[in-house]
């Protein structure tokens, strides 16, 4: 009863779509009122439909009804209630409806918030977010219904792939979702704004919240996948240019670009047809992102097992989402009027440098993501592009943006100073260069790749500081007086500075832990000592230790430094019984300054274990860099000039000091 | 105008030296950076030189895995036809096992054994890597239910 309700409401969702995705164009194009009229009410009607059929599954997740394919194929009794209700979106049809329901949310928040839209373009934005909508039901009704159900039913489920089952892999797919979703809300404002011909200042400081949004979620996203990867896989390593990361990544480079062009075209009204153009490209990313892990057309260690039937759907749906927006872009962009100039050297030529680098960069990420299926398709040689093209491809192109980075945020609007902005910014320089050069002498030249990496990370760090506090340090007045003004800038220059901030701590993160790395492989017998990076690790042995589903081989080592002791760490060998399938749990100590990251391997005839022991320096540091990020897009959001809904005083640009 | 002009001549030689730029770092990095997936009967028939960074992959072939004291493991890789001797020092994957699909990153070393550096067999048991399906398809040891046996 239950899983048929669920159903009917999505059929509801679809019909609702569809009528909220026609009627308001219409409406717009003939001046119709009363058809405009239909769009909000319709978001917000669309999002209850969803969310009972959300409510749905989850709820025959909660008590498993195993007469539900779906619930059977992805669930079992025996799992905590929270994998029971992470199982949701843990498979195809389920991450589906959360998508579908991410998409429906964003559309009723530009219904419900957007109250500083002009009704007309409000409708616009709200068609276009319902015709997206369309294209998933229909995918989801057709070929994924999550509602599906089986006869007879079997009396127990199938389980949930046990890597799964995880507090970090629980959060992931929501966040990534709201920001992948997110930036289908920057879509259909760049095609509202196409459709009405109107490309301006204002349509830039409402598209920015929106953007900002997604962007923060989708960076927490990629964080907490990243973070996952990294402890649940036991390799390692954080990040491996995998074609599914990079499916995360792309979108978010794109987005990255699309949140500092739209800054220039809100301040200075140029960049307009770029920024559209963006907007379209970071979600086609987004959509092209979707394809490539639900279609399984990419191999790739993240893959779930998928139907490539699916695949073409979703190619189709690409296709005409972006091939649509496309030719109205052609069609429309010539006639938007050009801006202001300005002098390279400025504000606005930094941003768009920083916009030609991220392009690139984003560009060379998809090549190579494209590249061995595209070599596939025209029977070519398979291959497989690794971290070694990604190294030397991205990496170049992100030194002159990190160089560039903190100049840049401190040159003026229209005109700037090089001079000016290098005097401001000479103390920040001279401590990078310091500390490079010392860090340089102490160890070996052979090095210069990883000093280089930490001195950009310092760089970004000391150049976006050095603006705020030399502002606050003006001479007269105390420390009370610089605290005042400190706390006195507006709130998206600290959302600048600390997200720029994040991006140094997570270059000084990345490169510690992959330049500094100690890694050592042993065959360990109980009670034997070994030597890793200044630290003693004895392994204590293996045991058996039992879990609500699972049974593990659990090995203990006591790690201690110059005789003194500093952690007792485990790491599993787990058999998850349901499922039959092993799974391996690394044992992790963390500090700041370093992560012990212990992997049990196989047993030897000898009663010898292989081991696998890592020294992982500073590697907190780059899920920190991104959460402060994250932070600083929350900051910038919370600034009352960008708020969402903010009463229409509040934007006119009342004593802003330059930034 | 002219200042206009000057201006967008400036973004143009800035966006060219930028597209030229990334360009060659790909072209240069797809020839040398990316590695090859090969299957055995795909090394006997065509020896590459030593030292080049492959992809090998097939099954595990049932009774070659020994695992050495210092935790360096042998194996060989099969798709039917031939098979290929793999030294690999390190943890193996979870799902690693005789008759398992895998796929190995590493390079050919001078005795025609091949030093994987890295070991993968997907997350999922049931499935089996593209690569691998396609080599034994080729190699006509494929058989439907192959995938289907392992679950």
């Amino acid at each position: 009863m239950i899983a048929e309700l669920g159903h009917f409401a999505l059929v509801l969702a679809f019909a609702v779509a569809i009528v909220q995705g026609t009627l308001p164009l219409l409406g717009a194009a003939r001046r119709d009122a009363a058809l405009v009229a239909v769009a909000p009410p319709a978001a917000l009607v669309q999002l209850l439909l969803i969310s009972i059929a959300f409510g749905a599954l989850v709820h025959l997740y909660v008590v498993s009804d195993f007469s539900v394919a779906n619930v059977a194929a992805n669930s079992h009794q025996s799992k905590p209630l929270v994998y029971r209700i992470s199982g949701v979106w843990g498979n195809h049809e389920g991450s589906l409806l959360l998508w579908v329901w991410i998409l429906a949310l964003f559309g009723s928040a530009v219904a419900a918030f957007g109250g500083n839209l002009p009704v007309l373009f409000k409708s616009r934005v709200l068609a276009i977010q319902a015709l997206i909508g369309v294209g998933f039901l229909a995918f989801m009704l057709f070929t994924s219904n999550p509602f599906e159900r089986l006869d007879p039913a079997p009396l127990e489920g199938r389980g949930l792939n046990p890597i799964l089952q995880d507090p970090g892999l629980a959060m992931h797919p929501p966040m990534l979702y709201l920001g992948y979703v997110g930036f289908s809300t920057t879509f259909s404002f760049a095609i509202a704004g196409l459709l009405e011909g109107r490309i301006d200042p204002s349509w830039a400081r409402w598209l920015r919240p929106w953007t900002l949004a997604a962007w923060t979620a989708l960076t927490l996203g990629i964080a907490l996948g990243s973070w996952w990867a990294y402890y649940e896989l036991g390799w390692g390593g954080f990040w491996f240019w995998d074609p599914v990361e990079n499916a995360s990544f792309m979108p978010w480079l794109a987005g990255t670009a699309l949140l500092h062009s739209a800054i220039v075209v809100e301040k200075r009204d140029t960049l307009k047809s770029w920024t559209i153009l963006l907007a379209i490209l970071t979600f086609a990313l987004s959509l092209l992102g979707t394809f490539l892990v639900r279609s399984g057309v990419l191999t790739s260690v993240h893959a779930f097992a998928s139907d490539p039937a699916r695949g073409v759907f979703i190619l189709a749906l690409l296709v005409v989402a972006v091939g649509g927006a496309l030719a109205l872009y052609a069609w429309r962009a010539p006639s938007l009027q050009g801006g202001g100039m300005f002098a390279p050297v400025s504000r606005e030529g930094a941003l768009l440098l920083n916009n030609l680098l991220l392009a690139s960069a984003t560009a060379t990420v998809l090549l190579g993501t494209l590249y061995p299926l595209a070599l596939d398709v025209v029977g070519g040689p398979k291959i497989s592009v690794g971290p070694p093209y990604f190294n030397a491809t991205f990496v170049p192109l992100m030194i002159p943006l990190f160089l560039a980075l903190p100049i840049g945020a401190v040159l003026a609007w229209k005109r700037g100073e090089l001079g000016g902005a290098l005097q401001r910014l000479w103390l920040a320089a001279a401590a990078t260069l310091g500390v490079s050069i010392v860090l340089l002498l102490v160890s070996d030249l052979a090095r210069g790749l990883a000093i280089l990496g930490y001195g950009l990370g310092l760089w970004l760090i000391l150049g976006s500081l050095a603006d705020p506090l030399g502002r606050a340090a003006l001479p007269g007045g105390g420390l009370a007086r610089f605290w005042r003004r400190l706390c006195g800038l507006p709130r998206a220059s600290w959302a600048m500075v600390v997200a720029h901030v994040g991006l140094g701590v997570l270059v000084i993160g990345v490169t510690a832990t992959s330049t500094g790395q100690s890694e050592r492989i042993l065959a360990m017998k109980p009670g034997e000592v070994a030597e890793l990076a200044g630290y003693s690790v004895r392994f204590e042995g293996v045991r058996e230790v039992r879990g609500p589903n699972w049974i593990a081989q659990r090995g203990t080592f006591a790690v201690s430094r110059d005789g003194a002791f500093v952690a007792e760490i485990a790491s599993d060998k787990r058999f998850f019984v349901v499922e039959q399938r092993p799974t391996t749990e690394a044992g992790i100590h963390t500090t700041l300054w370093r992560d012990l990251y212990f992997v049990l391997g196989e047993p030897a005839p000898d009663g010898a274990w292989t081991v696998r022991l890592y020294h992982n320096p500073l590697v907190v540091w780059i899920w920190g860099g991104a959460v402060l990020m994250a932070l600083g897009g929350l900051l910038s959001l919370s600034d009352r000039r960008f708020r969402v809904g903010a009463p229409r005083p509040a934007r006119v640009p009342a004593a802003v000091p330059a930034e | 105008m002219r200042l206009r002009k000057r201006q967008r001549l400036l973004l143009v030689v800035l966006v060219l030296l930028l597209g030229a730029g990334s360009a060659a770092l790909v072209l240069a990095a797809l020839g040398e950076k990316v590695s090859l997936f090969v299957s055995p009967s795909d090394l006997v028939a065509r020896p590459l030189e030593p030292g080049r960074s492959l992809r090998l992959g097939g099954l595990v072939e049932p009774g070659s895995v020994e695992r050495g004291a210092d935790g360096e493991v042998r194996f060989s890789i099969t798709d039917g036809a031939h098979s290929v001797p793999v030294v690999y020092r390190g943890v193996l994957p979870d799902l690693f096992r005789e008759g398992q699909g895998i796929v190995t990153q590493g390079r050919l070393e001078a005795g025609g054994v091949f030093r994987a550096s890295e070991v993968l067999a997907k997350h999922d048991e049931n499935y089996m890597p593209k690569e691998v399906a396609d080599a034994l398809k080729r190699s006509g040891h494929w058989k439907d239910g192959a995938v289907e046996a392992q679950r």
